[in-house]
């Protein structure tokens, strides 16, 4: 993408985005607000950066335990969603005990797992899974079903049994659907984290919001937030980049050759 | 020599008999049409051939009775794999068959100048012309190598203009390499300009009403002569079609069901 238009692309958000935070400066500010109930976001800045060294302290956990759960999501996602794909049965058990799972309310949830987990990662891991892996088991399920029939007939008449037609033919055709589910899913997976560690961890965003908190120090929560929302767009971003290094026949729509030379052969 | 037979053959979807008992031989190095009105059956009979439907009958090859890897399957639409580069989608036969892709590769690339593609080897099916697209999934059938080719109204989505070219096209490519082939269409013109034997089917249940052979040297578009035989074949075979049954008058059924 050139620089210009990624530039115009971008420029209506970062000026809403700037617009947003010099109201609330102004407000914060001559609206005379204690910094203890609404500190300005000047002072949310300067107070992560002389936090700065007991922030990233707490954000490497945090990462730590996104990273992990989503990489267990992932797997499971996969290797469930081609369970169910062979196996039609096996949707109609397992889909309305995932979809109940994603009826259940984190902050009641969160304390249970690391009550019966510990204060380790494992009820992170836990917890961002079961964020995360909805969207992405979904939206696989859903792909495999987009495959072209004529694909699938055509590969069957080559002689391709169902372990071949499913990776030469039903996993492709189910990677749009799969980013798609993965961009969802992966806006969850800080948040999932924050959310176990808030219920009880050592050393996370999640507990140093909460500690933050009591201290009634707003500022370093809303720094901490900043952090936090920081790790999810840079996620987002990366799964963004992942899907055109994953799918690049997808970049290149539009720019159909007319290669037919000898023959008159109009475009479709 | 004969090398399709096909006897009797019958398909029944519940109470809906579609294949009302078709009996056809195609020979060594025939080009075969079956000609029908719409939803009459005539992809049902394709995926009796390739083994994805179960009927009634006798389907024999080379005498023996049939056994599925006999035939390269182009079907309606190109099915090219949309993540796949086109020499890829070439070479997706070979793959299956258990070929190394490299290999695949190698046996492919020298056929891309003889089917218009040359230089678009590792472009993406997404920037090919729908002419093209065809051209490339013709490719993918013929270098499986199998004993026939089944080509299932390849020319069916593409504009009149490129159909014509293409039909064209397929003609010269008929001439140079003698591929035995049985063509589904509904095109009377397509038919009659590609075929050595026309077998025309009625409306559902098909039956085949006239076996219908095309005595016409090749090129069949180079004369004004050749055009006026093969308009009074096509203006026959018409004749037929509205005969049997008036397909204005029956309720519209699509051909994919």
């Amino acid at each position: 993408m050139a620089v210009a238009p990624a530039f115009t692309k971008l420029a209506p958000a970062a000026l809403a985005f700037a617009l947003l935070l010099i109201a609330w400066e102004l407000y914060a500010r001559l609206g005379g607000i204690a910094s203890t109930v609404l500190p300005a976001p000047s002072r949310v800045l300067a107070q992560a950066f002389e936090n700065r060294a007991a922030l990233a302290d707490n954000t490497l956990p945090t990462i730590r335990a996104t990273l992990a759960g989503f990489a267990c999501s992932l797997v499971a996602a996969f290797i469930l969603s081609a369970l169910v794909d062979f196996f039609a049965p096996l949707r109609r058990a397992l889909f309305p005990l995932l979809i109940a799972s994603q009826t259940l309310p984190l902050v009641a949830i969160a304390p249970l797992v690391v009550l019966w987990f510990g204060f380790g990662l494992l009820p992170k891991i836990l917890l961002v899974a079961l964020v995360t892996f909805f969207p992405m088991m979904v939206a696989l399920v859903e792909g495999y079903a987009a495959t072209a029939r004529e694909i699938s007939q055509m590969l069957a008449a080559m002689g391709a049994g169902p372990w071949r037609i499913f990776f030469l033919a039903r996993l492709p055709s189910a990677l749009p659907y799969f980013f798609a589910g993965l961009r969802i899913s992966i806006t969850y997976a800080v948040v999932g984290a924050i959310f176990a560690e808030y219920a009880g961890a050592a050393k996370g965003l999640g507990i140093y919001m909460l500690s933050a908190k009591n201290n009634f120090r707003p500022d370093l929560v809303l720094a901490a937030v900043a952090v936090s929302s920081v790790l999810t767009l840079t996620l987002f971003g990366l799964a963004v980049l992942v899907q055109r290094l994953a799918m690049p026949w997808e970049n290149t729509k539009g720019e159909r050759h007319d290669g037919d030379k000898p023959s008159r052969d109009a475009r479709q | 020599m004969t090398r399709l037979e096909l006897r009797d053959v019958r398909k029944n979807f519940g109470e809906l008999e579609v294949l009302a008992g078709i009996s056809l031989d195609v020979g060594a190095g025939e080009f075969v049409s079956i000609l029908g009105p719409s939803g009459a059956g005539k992809s049902t009979l394709f995926h009796l051939l390739t083994g994805a439907l179960k009927g009634e009958g006798e389907m024999r090859f080379d005498g023996a009775p049939l056994d599925g890897a006999r035939f390269a399957f182009m079907p309606q639409r190109d099915a090219l794999m949309p993540w796949r580069r086109v020499i890829d989608n070439a070479t997706l036969g070979l793959e299956v068959q258990g070929m190394k892709r490299r290999a695949a590769r190698e046996r492919v690339a020298p056929l891309f100048a003889e089917f218009g593609l040359d230089g678009f080897e590792r472009a993406w099916p997404a920037e090919l012309s729908g002419g093209m697209r065809q051209r490339a999934a013709l490719l993918r059938t013929v270098v499986q190598q199998r004993d026939m080719l089944l080509l299932d109204e390849p020319f069916g989505a593409l504009d009149a203009l490129t159909r014509a070219a293409m039909q064209r096209w397929l003609e010269t490519m008929w001439r140079n390499h003698r591929w035995t082939a049985l063509l589904i269409t509904h095109d009377v013109r397509e038919a009659v300009l590609l075929s050595d034997r026309i077998y025309v089917l009625s409306a559902r249940p098909a039956r085949v009403v006239r076996e219908v052979a095309v005595p016409l040297p090749r090129p069949r578009t180079e004369s004004a002569a050749l055009a006026r035989k093969a308009a009074a074949i096509e203006a026959g075979i018409l004749d037929i079609l509205l005969g049997t049954a008036d397909p204005i008058s029956r309720p519209s059924d699509g051909e994919n069901r």
